[in-house]
Protein backbone atom coordinates (compact mmCIF):
# COMPACT_ATOMS: atom_id res chain seq x y z
CA UNK A 1 0.00 0.00 0.00
CA UNK A 2 1.53 3.44 -0.94
CA UNK A 3 1.29 5.96 1.53
CA UNK A 4 2.52 9.48 0.94
CA UNK A 5 1.31 11.90 3.13
CA UNK A 6 1.03 16.04 1.93
CA UNK A 7 2.32 18.23 4.82
CA UNK A 8 1.06 21.52 4.74
CA UNK A 9 4.08 24.23 4.74
CA UNK A 10 5.56 24.88 7.89
CA UNK A 11 8.23 27.29 7.44
CA UNK A 12 8.28 30.28 9.16
CA UNK A 13 7.31 33.19 7.15
CA UNK A 14 6.05 36.48 7.64
CA UNK A 15 2.52 35.62 7.07
CA UNK A 16 2.36 32.69 9.96
CA UNK A 17 0.09 33.84 12.55
CA UNK A 18 2.69 33.82 15.70
CA UNK A 19 1.70 35.40 18.16
CA UNK A 20 2.81 36.01 22.23
CA UNK A 21 0.38 33.37 24.63
CA UNK A 22 -1.25 35.93 27.17
CA UNK A 23 0.00 34.54 30.80
CA UNK A 24 -1.38 35.77 33.33
CA UNK A 25 0.25 36.55 36.44
CA UNK A 26 0.05 33.98 39.08
CA UNK A 27 -2.39 34.35 41.92
CA UNK A 28 -0.82 35.42 45.39
CA UNK A 29 -3.67 35.77 47.88
CA UNK A 30 -5.75 33.11 48.99
CA UNK A 31 -9.47 34.38 47.31
CA UNK A 32 -7.65 34.70 43.94
CA UNK A 33 -5.81 31.33 44.37
CA UNK A 34 -9.28 29.80 44.91
CA UNK A 35 -11.10 31.89 41.79
CA UNK A 36 -8.05 30.11 39.86
CA UNK A 37 -8.97 26.95 41.20
CA UNK A 38 -12.76 27.01 40.24
CA UNK A 39 -12.49 28.90 37.22
CA UNK A 40 -9.82 25.90 36.05
CA UNK A 41 -12.12 23.19 37.24
CA UNK A 42 -15.20 24.20 34.94
CA UNK A 43 -13.93 25.34 32.29
CA UNK A 44 -13.57 21.80 30.66
CA UNK A 45 -10.66 21.33 29.69
CA UNK A 46 -10.24 17.71 30.36
CA UNK A 47 -13.27 17.42 28.33
CA UNK A 48 -11.49 19.02 25.20
CA UNK A 49 -8.43 16.60 25.79
CA UNK A 50 -11.24 13.90 25.97
CA UNK A 51 -12.64 14.50 22.68
CA UNK A 52 -9.48 15.30 20.88
CA UNK A 53 -8.49 11.82 21.69
CA UNK A 54 -12.30 10.57 20.76
CA UNK A 55 -12.29 12.34 17.38
CA UNK A 56 -8.98 10.83 16.54
CA UNK A 57 -10.09 7.46 16.88
CA UNK A 58 -13.63 8.38 15.67
CA UNK A 59 -11.62 9.54 12.16
CA UNK A 60 -9.30 6.41 12.26
CA UNK A 61 -6.65 7.99 10.49
CA UNK A 62 -3.89 5.58 11.02
CA UNK A 63 -0.41 6.71 10.07
CA UNK A 64 0.92 3.57 10.96
CA UNK A 65 3.46 1.63 8.52
CA UNK A 66 3.49 -2.01 8.87
CA UNK A 67 6.77 -1.77 7.99
CA UNK A 68 7.83 -5.49 6.67
CA UNK A 69 4.43 -5.24 4.55
CA UNK A 70 4.25 -2.03 3.22
CA UNK A 71 7.57 0.44 3.11
CA UNK A 72 8.10 4.21 3.05
CA UNK A 73 8.80 5.56 -0.61
CA UNK A 74 13.00 6.58 -0.34
CA UNK A 75 14.02 10.06 -1.63
CA UNK A 76 16.33 9.89 -4.13
CA UNK A 77 19.14 11.25 -2.93
CA UNK A 78 18.74 8.63 -0.04
CA UNK A 79 22.19 7.20 0.71
CA UNK A 80 22.09 3.31 1.73
CA UNK A 81 24.70 0.74 0.83
CA UNK A 82 27.17 1.40 -1.87
CA UNK A 83 26.78 0.06 -5.24
CA UNK A 84 29.19 -0.12 -8.33
CA UNK A 85 27.84 0.40 -11.95
CA UNK A 86 29.53 -0.70 -14.86
CA UNK A 87 28.96 0.74 -18.49
CA UNK A 88 26.10 -0.21 -20.23
CA UNK A 89 27.38 -0.75 -23.65
CA UNK A 90 30.56 -2.58 -23.24
CA UNK A 91 29.98 -3.73 -19.57
CA UNK A 92 33.20 -2.90 -18.10
CA UNK A 93 33.35 -1.66 -14.54
CA UNK A 94 33.15 1.76 -14.57
CA UNK A 95 35.49 2.47 -11.74
CA UNK A 96 39.12 3.68 -13.26
CA UNK A 97 40.93 3.07 -9.80
CA UNK A 98 41.49 7.50 -9.45
CA UNK A 99 41.56 6.97 -5.57
CA UNK A 100 39.17 9.76 -5.22
CA UNK A 101 37.05 8.26 -3.39
CA UNK A 102 39.34 6.11 -1.34
CA UNK A 103 41.27 9.87 -0.47
CA UNK A 104 38.07 11.86 0.03
CA UNK A 105 36.27 9.49 2.52
CA UNK A 106 36.61 11.16 5.82
CA UNK A 107 36.42 8.41 7.64
CA UNK A 108 38.81 6.59 6.03
CA UNK A 109 36.77 3.12 5.08
CA UNK A 110 37.33 3.12 1.64
CA UNK A 111 40.26 0.29 0.31
CA UNK A 112 41.13 -0.25 -3.08
CA UNK A 113 44.00 -2.39 -5.33
CA UNK A 114 44.51 -1.33 -8.14
CA UNK A 115 47.00 -3.21 -11.06
CA UNK A 116 47.77 -2.13 -14.95
CA UNK A 117 46.18 -5.10 -16.78
CA UNK A 118 47.37 -6.94 -19.81
CA UNK A 119 45.37 -4.04 -22.35
CA UNK A 120 47.59 -1.25 -20.04
CA UNK A 121 44.16 -0.61 -18.58
CA UNK A 122 43.78 0.05 -14.97
CA UNK A 123 42.16 -2.25 -13.27
CA UNK A 124 40.83 -2.27 -9.62
CA UNK A 125 41.31 -5.85 -8.04
CA UNK A 126 39.96 -5.22 -4.57
CA UNK A 127 37.71 -3.04 -3.66
CA UNK A 128 36.06 -2.37 0.20
CA UNK A 129 34.15 -0.50 2.31
CA UNK A 130 34.54 -1.19 6.36
CA UNK A 131 30.66 -0.10 7.00
CA UNK A 132 31.42 -0.20 10.67
CA UNK A 133 33.18 3.12 9.90
CA UNK A 134 31.17 4.26 6.86
CA UNK A 135 28.87 7.53 7.91
CA UNK A 136 27.20 7.08 4.67
CA UNK A 137 28.18 11.01 3.86
CA UNK A 138 27.81 10.58 0.78
CA UNK A 139 30.93 11.79 -0.37
CA UNK A 140 32.68 9.31 -2.58
CA UNK A 141 29.54 8.96 -4.66
CA UNK A 142 29.84 13.15 -5.21
CA UNK A 143 33.36 13.14 -5.70
CA UNK A 144 33.12 10.24 -8.57
CA UNK A 145 34.16 11.59 -11.86
CA UNK A 146 32.79 8.27 -13.74
CA UNK A 147 29.49 7.79 -11.59
CA UNK A 148 31.50 4.30 -10.43
CA UNK A 149 29.98 3.79 -7.31
CA UNK A 150 26.94 5.54 -5.82
CA UNK A 151 24.40 4.87 -2.81
CA UNK A 152 22.13 2.53 -2.83
CA UNK A 153 18.48 2.58 -1.52
CA UNK A 154 19.21 -0.88 -0.37
CA UNK A 155 18.79 -0.13 3.56
CA UNK A 156 17.79 -3.61 4.64
CA UNK A 157 20.76 -5.96 6.09
CA UNK A 158 21.38 -8.53 8.06
CA UNK A 159 24.62 -10.59 8.01
CA UNK A 160 26.71 -12.44 10.29
CA UNK A 161 29.52 -9.61 9.76
CA UNK A 162 29.02 -5.79 8.73
CA UNK A 163 31.78 -6.84 5.90
CA UNK A 164 29.78 -9.06 3.90
CA UNK A 165 27.95 -6.77 2.61
CA UNK A 166 30.51 -4.31 0.90
CA UNK A 167 33.03 -6.82 -0.80
CA UNK A 168 33.38 -5.70 -4.61
CA UNK A 169 31.52 -8.60 -5.60
CA UNK A 170 28.50 -7.66 -3.86
CA UNK A 171 28.45 -4.27 -4.44
CA UNK A 172 29.07 -4.55 -8.35
CA UNK A 173 26.27 -5.61 -10.71
CA UNK A 174 26.36 -8.46 -12.18
CA UNK A 175 26.93 -9.49 -15.81
CA UNK A 176 23.50 -11.05 -16.44
CA UNK A 177 21.55 -8.41 -14.47
CA UNK A 178 23.32 -5.95 -16.94
CA UNK A 179 22.60 -7.78 -19.67
CA UNK A 180 18.75 -7.83 -18.12
CA UNK A 181 18.94 -4.09 -18.69
CA UNK A 182 18.61 -3.89 -14.96
CA UNK A 183 21.23 -1.98 -13.52
CA UNK A 184 19.27 1.39 -12.50
CA UNK A 185 21.27 4.58 -13.35
CA UNK A 186 21.23 6.15 -10.14
CA UNK A 187 19.61 9.84 -10.11
CA UNK A 188 20.57 10.73 -6.71
CA UNK A 189 23.58 11.74 -4.78
CA UNK A 190 26.29 12.60 -7.20
CA UNK A 191 24.54 11.62 -9.83
CA UNK A 192 24.00 14.44 -13.18
CA UNK A 193 21.33 16.44 -12.25
CA UNK A 194 18.82 15.92 -15.53
CA UNK A 195 18.97 19.04 -17.83
CA UNK A 196 22.86 19.78 -16.88
CA UNK A 197 24.32 19.34 -20.06
CA UNK A 198 22.12 22.86 -21.23
CA UNK A 199 23.46 24.26 -17.99
CA UNK A 200 27.03 24.02 -19.40
CA UNK A 201 28.37 27.55 -21.36
CA UNK A 202 31.13 27.79 -22.90
CA UNK A 203 34.34 28.83 -21.35
CA UNK A 204 34.86 32.53 -22.77
CA UNK A 205 37.72 32.78 -24.46
CA UNK A 206 38.07 36.37 -24.52
CA UNK A 207 39.45 37.59 -21.56
CA UNK B 1 -24.27 -26.16 55.37
CA UNK B 2 -25.57 -28.63 52.86
CA UNK B 3 -22.84 -29.88 50.13
CA UNK B 4 -25.13 -28.56 46.94
CA UNK B 5 -24.29 -24.82 48.59
CA UNK B 6 -20.31 -25.95 48.89
CA UNK B 7 -20.57 -27.13 45.28
CA UNK B 8 -22.62 -24.20 43.61
CA UNK B 9 -19.97 -21.53 45.69
CA UNK B 10 -16.94 -23.18 44.59
CA UNK B 11 -18.44 -23.65 40.98
CA UNK B 12 -19.14 -19.63 41.13
CA UNK B 13 -15.77 -19.02 42.65
CA UNK B 14 -13.96 -20.56 39.19
CA UNK B 15 -16.26 -19.19 37.01
CA UNK B 16 -15.47 -16.02 38.56
CA UNK B 17 -12.08 -16.32 38.62
CA UNK B 18 -11.53 -18.16 34.84
CA UNK B 19 -13.71 -15.28 33.60
CA UNK B 20 -11.85 -12.23 35.23
CA UNK B 21 -8.57 -13.59 34.64
CA UNK B 22 -9.57 -13.97 30.81
CA UNK B 23 -10.87 -10.17 30.99
CA UNK B 24 -7.65 -8.82 32.49
CA UNK B 25 -5.63 -10.51 29.46
CA UNK B 26 -8.49 -9.01 27.22
CA UNK B 27 -8.55 -5.57 29.02
CA UNK B 28 -5.08 -5.69 28.20
CA UNK B 29 -5.53 -5.85 24.38
CA UNK B 30 -8.40 -3.72 24.28
CA UNK B 31 -6.17 -0.99 26.55
CA UNK B 32 -3.70 -1.49 23.77
CA UNK B 33 -6.20 -0.93 20.71
CA UNK B 34 -7.65 1.77 22.41
CA UNK B 35 -4.70 3.60 22.96
CA UNK B 36 -3.40 3.02 19.58
CA UNK B 37 -6.26 4.23 17.63
CA UNK B 38 -6.69 7.56 19.71
CA UNK B 39 -3.19 8.01 19.08
CA UNK B 40 -3.59 7.44 15.34
CA UNK B 41 -1.83 4.21 15.91
CA UNK B 42 -2.42 0.53 14.68
CA UNK B 43 -1.56 -1.30 18.23
CA UNK B 44 -1.14 -5.11 17.89
CA UNK B 45 -1.67 -6.22 14.60
CA UNK B 46 0.33 -9.47 13.85
CA UNK B 47 -0.26 -12.32 15.89
CA UNK B 48 -3.40 -13.57 15.04
CA UNK B 49 -6.33 -11.75 13.44
CA UNK B 50 -6.23 -8.03 14.41
CA UNK B 51 -3.47 -8.90 16.85
CA UNK B 52 -5.94 -10.87 19.01
CA UNK B 53 -3.74 -13.70 20.19
CA UNK B 54 -1.38 -11.52 21.20
CA UNK B 55 -3.20 -12.00 24.46
CA UNK B 56 -1.78 -15.72 24.34
CA UNK B 57 1.52 -14.93 23.22
CA UNK B 58 1.63 -12.28 25.99
CA UNK B 59 0.50 -15.26 28.74
CA UNK B 60 3.17 -17.84 27.45
CA UNK B 61 5.78 -14.97 27.96
CA UNK B 62 4.41 -14.79 30.99
CA UNK B 63 4.57 -18.22 32.03
CA UNK B 64 7.51 -19.36 30.71
CA UNK B 65 9.71 -16.22 31.45
CA UNK B 66 12.37 -16.91 34.46
CA UNK B 67 10.67 -15.65 38.10
CA UNK B 68 13.98 -13.55 39.22
CA UNK B 69 13.95 -12.74 43.20
CA UNK B 70 16.97 -10.22 42.90
CA UNK B 71 19.27 -10.50 45.50
CA UNK B 72 19.20 -8.51 48.39
CA UNK B 73 14.92 -8.33 48.52
CA UNK B 74 13.17 -9.80 51.39
CA UNK B 75 12.66 -13.35 49.89
CA UNK B 76 9.28 -14.43 51.29
CA UNK B 77 7.49 -10.54 51.19
CA UNK B 78 8.98 -10.44 47.43
CA UNK B 79 7.42 -13.29 47.20
CA UNK B 80 4.02 -13.10 48.31
CA UNK B 81 3.38 -9.61 47.44
CA UNK B 82 1.62 -10.10 44.08
CA UNK B 83 -0.47 -12.77 45.44
CA UNK B 84 -2.01 -9.72 47.99
CA UNK B 85 -2.56 -7.90 45.16
CA UNK B 86 -4.53 -10.51 42.68
CA UNK B 87 -6.18 -11.92 45.72
CA UNK B 88 -7.83 -9.53 47.27
CA UNK B 89 -8.52 -7.87 44.00
CA UNK B 90 -10.59 -11.01 43.69
CA UNK B 91 -11.70 -11.17 46.82
CA UNK B 92 -13.50 -8.03 46.58
CA UNK B 93 -15.53 -9.86 43.95
CA UNK B 94 -17.64 -11.78 46.56
CA UNK B 95 -19.98 -9.33 47.02
CA UNK B 96 -20.33 -7.94 43.22
CA UNK B 97 -23.85 -9.37 41.77
CA UNK B 98 -22.43 -10.18 38.65
CA UNK B 99 -25.70 -10.19 36.67
CA UNK B 100 -29.14 -10.74 38.12
CA UNK B 101 -30.08 -13.91 39.50
CA UNK B 102 -31.57 -16.44 36.83
CA UNK B 103 -33.06 -20.16 36.38
CA UNK B 104 -31.35 -22.58 34.72
CA UNK B 105 -32.66 -26.38 34.38
CA UNK B 106 -34.69 -25.88 37.25
CA UNK B 107 -32.27 -24.57 39.41
CA UNK B 108 -32.31 -20.75 40.79
CA UNK B 109 -28.71 -19.35 40.13
CA UNK B 110 -27.42 -16.54 42.44
CA UNK B 111 -24.55 -15.25 40.48
CA UNK B 112 -23.06 -13.29 43.81
CA UNK B 113 -20.31 -15.75 45.56
CA UNK B 114 -21.50 -14.09 48.76
CA UNK B 115 -24.36 -11.92 49.66
CA UNK B 116 -23.39 -10.76 52.82
CA UNK B 117 -25.31 -8.10 54.11
CA UNK B 118 -22.41 -5.39 54.55
CA UNK B 119 -21.40 -5.83 50.80
CA UNK B 120 -20.32 -2.78 49.60
CA UNK B 121 -18.18 -2.64 53.28
CA UNK B 122 -16.78 -5.82 52.56
CA UNK B 123 -15.81 -4.87 48.70
CA UNK B 124 -14.14 -1.46 49.92
CA UNK B 125 -12.32 -3.25 53.07
CA UNK B 126 -10.80 -5.93 50.78
CA UNK B 127 -9.81 -3.61 47.83
CA UNK B 128 -7.70 -1.22 51.06
CA UNK B 129 -6.04 -4.62 51.94
CA UNK B 130 -5.03 -4.39 48.12
CA UNK B 131 -2.64 -1.45 49.14
CA UNK B 132 -0.16 -4.23 50.73
CA UNK B 133 0.77 -5.49 47.32
CA UNK B 134 2.71 -2.61 46.20
CA UNK B 135 3.65 -1.48 49.08
CA UNK B 136 5.15 -4.45 50.83
CA UNK B 137 6.37 -5.24 47.07
CA UNK B 138 7.61 -2.01 46.56
CA UNK B 139 9.29 -2.12 50.46
CA UNK B 140 10.86 -5.73 50.14
CA UNK B 141 12.45 -4.78 46.53
CA UNK B 142 15.71 -3.31 47.46
CA UNK B 143 15.15 -0.80 44.82
CA UNK B 144 14.42 3.22 45.41
CA UNK B 145 12.32 3.83 42.59
CA UNK B 146 9.92 0.92 43.98
CA UNK B 147 10.28 1.97 47.37
CA UNK B 148 9.09 5.71 46.42
CA UNK B 149 6.24 4.13 44.46
CA UNK B 150 5.74 1.95 47.97
CA UNK B 151 5.46 5.28 49.97
CA UNK B 152 3.05 6.69 47.11
CA UNK B 153 0.88 3.70 47.17
CA UNK B 154 0.37 4.01 50.55
CA UNK B 155 -0.32 7.71 50.85
CA UNK B 156 -2.78 7.76 47.81
CA UNK B 157 -4.50 4.60 48.75
CA UNK B 158 -5.31 5.51 52.47
CA UNK B 159 -6.15 9.08 51.77
CA UNK B 160 -8.74 7.86 48.69
CA UNK B 161 -10.68 5.79 51.07
CA UNK B 162 -11.49 8.49 52.69
CA UNK B 163 -13.35 9.73 49.50
CA UNK B 164 -14.54 6.38 48.60
CA UNK B 165 -16.00 6.05 52.18
CA UNK B 166 -17.75 9.44 52.40
CA UNK B 167 -18.65 9.56 49.25
CA UNK B 168 -20.79 6.36 49.69
CA UNK B 169 -21.99 7.40 53.15
CA UNK B 170 -24.81 9.49 50.94
CA UNK B 171 -26.04 7.21 49.10
CA UNK B 172 -26.17 4.75 51.35
CA UNK B 173 -28.03 6.72 53.95
CA UNK B 174 -30.92 6.84 51.54
CA UNK B 175 -30.88 3.16 50.89
CA UNK B 176 -30.73 2.13 54.46
CA UNK B 177 -28.35 -0.83 53.06
CA UNK B 178 -24.83 -1.89 52.23
CA UNK B 179 -25.74 -4.74 50.64
CA UNK B 180 -25.14 -4.57 46.67
CA UNK B 181 -28.60 -6.34 45.69
CA UNK B 182 -30.53 -3.66 48.01
CA UNK B 183 -28.84 -0.76 46.79
CA UNK B 184 -29.92 -2.15 42.88
CA UNK B 185 -33.18 -3.12 44.07
CA UNK B 186 -33.71 0.18 45.33
CA UNK B 187 -32.78 2.05 42.01
CA UNK B 188 -34.99 -1.21 40.01
CA UNK B 189 -37.34 0.96 38.96
CA UNK B 190 -36.03 2.68 36.07
CA UNK B 191 -33.77 5.00 35.02
CA UNK B 192 -35.22 8.00 36.85
CA UNK B 193 -34.68 5.92 40.25
CA UNK B 194 -30.91 5.64 39.77
CA UNK B 195 -29.22 7.23 42.69
CA UNK B 196 -26.66 9.03 40.17
CA UNK B 197 -29.93 11.91 39.74
CA UNK B 198 -30.25 12.15 43.61
CA UNK B 199 -26.18 11.90 44.20
CA UNK B 200 -24.69 13.32 41.17
CA UNK B 201 -21.77 14.85 43.60
CA UNK B 202 -20.98 11.67 45.89
CA UNK B 203 -20.98 9.90 41.84
CA UNK B 204 -18.34 11.62 40.57
CA UNK B 205 -16.45 11.72 43.83
CA UNK B 206 -17.04 8.09 43.69
CA UNK B 207 -15.40 7.69 40.75
CA UNK B 208 -12.65 10.21 40.77
CA UNK B 209 -11.33 8.05 43.91
CA UNK B 210 -11.79 4.92 41.51
CA UNK B 211 -9.09 6.31 39.49
CA UNK B 212 -7.03 6.67 42.60
CA UNK B 213 -8.11 2.88 43.97
CA UNK B 214 -6.82 1.20 40.80
CA UNK B 215 -3.55 3.47 40.41
CA UNK B 216 -4.80 4.54 36.82
CA UNK B 217 -3.75 7.18 34.76
CA UNK B 218 -4.34 11.06 36.30
CA UNK B 219 -3.35 9.43 39.29
CA UNK B 220 -1.04 6.67 37.70
CA UNK B 221 1.65 8.15 40.20
CA UNK B 222 2.43 4.50 41.88
CA UNK B 223 3.75 3.30 39.23
CA UNK B 224 4.61 6.12 36.62
CA UNK B 225 7.05 4.81 33.92
CA UNK B 226 8.85 8.35 33.02
CA UNK B 227 9.62 8.97 37.12
CA UNK B 228 10.16 5.62 38.92
CA UNK B 229 9.96 2.93 36.20
CA UNK B 230 7.13 0.56 37.14
CA UNK B 231 7.78 1.47 40.34
CA UNK B 232 6.91 -1.53 42.49
CA UNK B 233 6.88 -3.66 39.93
CA UNK B 234 10.64 -2.78 38.57
CA UNK B 235 12.71 -6.02 40.47
CA UNK B 236 9.39 -8.12 39.75
CA UNK B 237 9.67 -10.68 36.38
CA UNK B 238 7.41 -13.69 34.83
CA UNK B 239 4.04 -14.73 36.50
CA UNK B 240 4.85 -12.64 39.46
CA UNK B 241 4.63 -9.41 37.47
CA UNK B 242 1.87 -10.73 35.70
CA UNK B 243 0.06 -11.22 39.15
CA UNK B 244 0.50 -7.63 39.76
CA UNK B 245 -1.16 -6.80 36.23
CA UNK B 246 -4.20 -9.15 36.96
CA UNK B 247 -5.00 -7.53 40.11
CA UNK B 248 -5.03 -4.35 38.50
CA UNK B 249 -7.11 -4.74 35.69
CA UNK B 250 -9.64 -7.17 37.74
CA UNK B 251 -9.75 -3.90 40.17
CA UNK B 252 -10.47 -2.19 36.76
CA UNK B 253 -13.61 -4.18 36.32
CA UNK B 254 -14.63 -5.16 40.02
CA UNK B 255 -14.55 -1.04 40.58
CA UNK B 256 -16.31 -0.19 37.29
CA UNK B 257 -19.65 -2.79 38.71
CA UNK B 258 -19.66 -0.93 42.14
CA UNK B 259 -19.82 2.06 40.37
CA UNK B 260 -22.22 0.65 37.71
CA UNK B 261 -24.14 -1.40 40.87
CA UNK B 262 -24.11 1.96 43.05
CA UNK B 263 -25.14 5.08 41.00
CA UNK B 264 -26.16 3.46 37.77
CA UNK B 265 -29.15 1.49 38.58
CA UNK B 266 -26.88 -2.19 38.28
CA UNK B 267 -29.04 -4.81 36.63
CA UNK B 268 -32.46 -3.06 36.92
CA UNK B 269 -35.56 -4.99 37.12
CA UNK B 270 -33.34 -8.30 37.04
CA UNK B 271 -34.39 -8.77 33.48
CA UNK B 272 -31.94 -10.38 30.54
CA UNK B 273 -32.24 -6.77 29.27
CA UNK B 274 -31.07 -5.19 32.51
CA UNK B 275 -28.39 -7.32 33.03
CA UNK B 276 -26.82 -6.53 29.41
CA UNK B 277 -27.45 -2.93 30.55
CA UNK B 278 -25.10 -3.86 33.50
CA UNK B 279 -22.32 -4.90 31.16
CA UNK B 280 -22.52 -2.20 29.27
CA UNK B 281 -22.67 0.43 31.96
CA UNK B 282 -19.50 -1.91 33.34
CA UNK B 283 -17.76 -1.55 29.51
CA UNK B 284 -18.54 2.40 29.62
CA UNK B 285 -16.50 2.90 32.79
CA UNK B 286 -14.05 0.35 31.57
CA UNK B 287 -13.43 2.22 28.32
CA UNK B 288 -13.35 5.02 30.50
CA UNK B 289 -10.25 4.05 32.20
CA UNK B 290 -8.37 3.63 28.91
CA UNK B 291 -9.72 7.28 27.59
CA UNK B 292 -8.46 8.83 30.36
CA UNK B 293 -4.93 7.27 29.79
CA UNK B 294 -4.83 8.42 26.29
CA UNK B 295 -5.65 12.28 26.99
CA UNK B 296 -5.14 12.99 30.35
CA UNK B 297 -1.53 13.68 32.10
CA UNK B 298 -0.38 12.31 34.92
CA UNK B 299 -0.61 14.47 38.16
CA UNK B 300 2.22 15.38 40.76
CA UNK B 301 1.55 13.33 44.55
CA UNK B 302 1.56 16.90 45.70
CA UNK B 303 -1.23 17.60 43.75
CA UNK B 304 -3.49 14.28 44.30
CA UNK B 305 -3.31 14.91 48.25
CA UNK B 306 -4.31 18.46 47.74
CA UNK B 307 -7.04 17.09 45.90
CA UNK B 308 -8.12 14.66 48.24
CA UNK B 309 -7.52 16.24 51.27
CA UNK B 310 -8.22 19.90 50.71
CA UNK B 311 -11.18 19.09 47.67
CA UNK B 312 -12.53 16.26 47.64
CA UNK B 313 -13.53 15.14 51.13
CA UNK B 314 -14.94 18.63 52.36
CA UNK B 315 -16.98 18.49 49.36
CA UNK B 316 -18.00 14.68 50.62
CA UNK B 317 -18.48 15.88 54.23
CA UNK B 318 -20.85 18.64 52.91
CA UNK B 319 -22.75 16.44 50.47
CA UNK B 320 -23.15 14.19 53.48
CA UNK B 321 -24.60 16.53 55.63
CA UNK B 322 -26.58 18.34 53.00
CA UNK B 323 -28.21 14.54 52.31
CA UNK B 324 -28.79 14.07 56.12
CA UNK B 325 -30.57 17.72 56.19
CA UNK B 326 -32.73 16.62 53.28
CA UNK B 327 -33.70 13.74 54.60
CA UNK B 328 -34.72 14.61 58.15
CA UNK B 329 -36.83 16.85 56.41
Amino acid sequence: MHHEEVFTNRNVTESSAYYYVDIESYPTTGWDKFKQVVRRTFSGELFIGLWVVMREMIKFDIHTVQYPKEKLPLGPRYRAVHKLLRLWESGYERCIGCGLCEKICISDCIRMDTRIDENSRKEVTEYSINLGRCIFCGYCAEVCPELAIVHGPRYENASEQRAHFVIKDDMLTPLDLLKAGAQEEYPGFGAIIPGSDDAVKKTPLAY
Amino acid sequence: MDVAFIIETIVKIVVILLIFSALAGLGTYFERKVLAFMQRRLGPMHVGPFGLLQIAADGIKLFTKEDIIPQNVVKPIFKIAPVITAATAFMASAAIPFWPQFTAFGYTVHPIVADINVGILYVLGVMAIGLYGPLLGGMASANKWSLISAARSAAIFISYEVITGLSLLAPLMMVGSLSLIDINNYQAGGIENWIVWSQPVAFILFWIAAFAETGRTPFHLVANDHEIIDGFGTEYSGMRWGLFFIGEYANMFFISFVIAIIFLGGFGDGTLAGAIQLILKVAFFFFFFLWTRAAWPDIRPDQLMWLCWKVLMPIAVINVVVTGIVMMF
